[in-house]
């Protein structure tokens, strides 16, 4: 909240206060002290209204479900939904495999950011070195698989891992002793997930790269140089100069990531054909699966609100980032 | 001495641009692999030691997934929904931008804050919710309910961007618009607007964008019947197995149109950056 308490005062100075000519003045003026309170007012009505509707109604709905008893009958309307208090919650918590699921998860989120943050910032950093023409054709690459559809990339890795004609499993076996044609990927959840993991880390790099290069032409020349001068390796440079430069746009990558890999949701469930195993369960396809396959939308509004709850902390970071951001821009 | 260290300098570049190369054939694999299987006669798709150079050109695999179910019913289906949001998304956004970027007001930071919390609520958490308010208001199944759902994560993403680009124009410009005896209005459809364009080409196609590739609620929220493109790719996979090159002609289908806006939009919304920072 402070940080947005000193963002706005510098950007919005109190709108017209040049002195218009006369002429403007009078309906200017006229304007200025009666309609001015209301005019944002009604410029944002009509988006607060969309989003009151399609946005907190449901997230109040969330909350409310996940404190009554909501199944199949509900839905129908065939019995009223009751208030069971926090029975929805106790019976999440004390479940093992909700922790399991959760494990997972968190697992899976820390290891996706960590592959994309160190793989995006290398990739930045040759792209610095490399000539123009291997630059060009990188951005092209990274540019068009930044723009793939998620499903569509989703499926093109199921093709390439495909057990008996996958690419992958051929190239492996191309390696001396190794036969690797007919091996499942997906027949355990660890294996399968690393793959899920390759597909979500190769989805989220490019925006990484181009971002992280967008930086680095921030960083100051000189700086490097003085501390080049000063005896710094290239390793002693990029330690004390470029990640301080660089401090705000990794902070805010890194908590965009995590949020977007611990929701992640398509990737899994397309692969696993829209029945991900216990095994590949994440939080997401955990909460869908409590309430569309199981029927319980209580529950499931209850897994979904826990996994809102623990995202939470998170996003304030990055709400603090983009607001001190906003600061400088 | 110097003469070892340029030579020395182009064998590190040398060893950059190799490194440089292998990024490129990596990352840029699946993509290859992609048109490589959609362009494969169907026998060399399903040979366990597939060739990785093309082994020849043909379309069989696109008329193959035309075929398998309807193409064009989806694809329609996929443009009313896309092209409806984007542009309720940018008249009712652009207004809430103005506000936001225009106009002090008391109120103006909860707004800010929540518009940006609003983008954070991941949208599968939403899904229980918004299938029982459609469930609710009669829209389950209709197009003008996906509509509607797809403005939560469109319509916060296309005020934030706005305002973005807005507040790179200079406020100076408008005020001497007005100084000149322009109304306020006028000021901003004279000077603001045509600056602001480009980034608002580049907002739509964005918005556009996601839209189209939105898959959980597209398929939560509409009959098998009534489905939209990226749900048509899931056709492929029956309980008899998965025919993957027909497949792969049909994400070649739904991805080419896609990267090719986006790699359009990318230099756009670069332009529109720079070119705003240029006349600031």
């Amino acid at each position: 909240m402070s940080a947005a308490d000193t963002t706005t005062p510098a950007k919005v100075p109190p709108p017209r206060q040049a002195p218009p000519p006369p002429a403007a003045a009078r309906s200017g003026r006229r304007r200025a002290t009666s309609g001015q309170a209301a005019t944002p007012w009604l410029l944002l009505a009509p988006c607060l209204l969309i989003l009151a509707l399609v946005m907190a109604y449901p997230l109040v709905r969330l909350v409310t479900l996940s404190f009554q008893k909501f199944g199949q009958p509900q839905l129908w309307g065939f019995q009223s939904a009751d208030w069971v208090g926090l029975t929805n919650f106790t019976q999440v918590l004390t479940d093992g495999e909700f922790w399991a699921v959760v494990l997972r998860t968190v697992v899976f989120a820390v290891g996706s950011v960590v592959f994309t943050m160190v793989i995006g910032m290398a990739i930045a950093l040759l792209q610095q070195r490399v000539s123009g023409w291997v630059k060009t054709l990188i951005n092209i690459v990274l540019v068009a698989s930044w723009g793939m559809p998620v499903i569509v990339a989703t499926t093109v890795f199921k093709w390439l891992f495909d057990s008996d004609y996958g690419v992958f499993n051929a190239l492996l076996s191309k390696l001396p002793g190794v036969h690797m044609i007919g091996h499942n990927w997906f027949a355990s959840g660890p294996e399968g997930l690393a793959v899920i993991m390759l597909l979500v880390v190769w989805g989220a790099v490019p925006f990484v790269v181009i971002t992280l290069s967008a930086g680095l032409t921030q960083v100051p020349r000189e700086l490097e140089e003085a501390a080049r001068l000063d005896g710094a390796g290239a390793w002693g440079v990029f330690r004390y100069v470029t990640l301080p430069v660089l401090k705000p746009i990794i902070v805010m990558l890194t908590t965009l990531s995590v949020i977007w890999d611990m929701g992640v949701f398509p990737q899994v469930f397309v692969m696993r054909g829209g029945h991900p195993e216990a095994e590949f369960q994440v939080l997401n396809t955990y909460s869908y699966d409590r309430a569309f396959v199981v029927n319980d939308y209580a529950q499931g509004s209850a897994i979904a609100l826990i996994t809102v709850l623990l995202l939470l902390g998170v996003v304030a970071v990055y709400m603090r980032q983009m607001l001190k951001i906003g600061e400088v821009e | 001495m110097s003469a070892t260290a340029t030579a020395g300098r182009r064998r590190s570049r040398l060893g950059w641009n190799l490194l440089g190369l292998l990024v490129f054939v990596i990352a840029g694999f699946p993509l290859y692999w992609m048109l490589n299987t959609a362009f494969k006669p169907a026998k060399d798709a399903i040979d366990p030691d597939p060739s990785l150079l093309p082994t020849g050109v043909t379309l069989d695999n696109f008329r193959r997934a035309l075929d398998i179910s309807d193409f064009w019913g989806p694809v329609g289906r996929s443009l009313v929904v896309s092209l409806s949001v984007v542009v309720i998304g940018m008249v009712v956004g652009m207004l809430a931008a103005l506000a936001i970027s225009r106009f002090a007001f008391r109120g103006r930071k909860v707004v800010i804050v929540g518009i940006l919390a609003v983008q954070m609520v991941p949208l599968v958490a939403m899904i229980i919710p918004v299938f029982l308010l459609l469930n609710d208001l009669k829209q389950y199944d209709k197009l003008t309910g996906l509509i509607i759902t797809y403005l939560t994560f469109i319509l916060p993403f296309t005020v934030w961007t706005l305002r973005g680009f807005i507040v790179n124009i200079p406020r100076e410009l408008e005020e001497a618009a007005m100084v000149d005896g322009c109304s306020r209005t006028g000021a901003f459809i004279r000077v603001v607007f045509p600056l602001l364009a480009p980034g608002m080409v580049a907002t739509s196609v964005y918005g556009f964008i996601q839209a189209w590739n939105e898959y959980i609620y597209a398929l939560m929220l509409l009959s098998q019947e009534h489905q939209t493109a990226t749900v048509w790719l899931g056709n492929f996979t029956t309980k008899h197995g998965t025919e993957y090159a027909p497949m792969m002609a049909g994400a070649t289908m739904m991805a080419v149109p896609i990267v090719v806006l986006f790699l359009i939009v990318q230099r756009k919304m670069a332009a529109g950056l720079t070119a705003g920072a240029v006349k600031g």
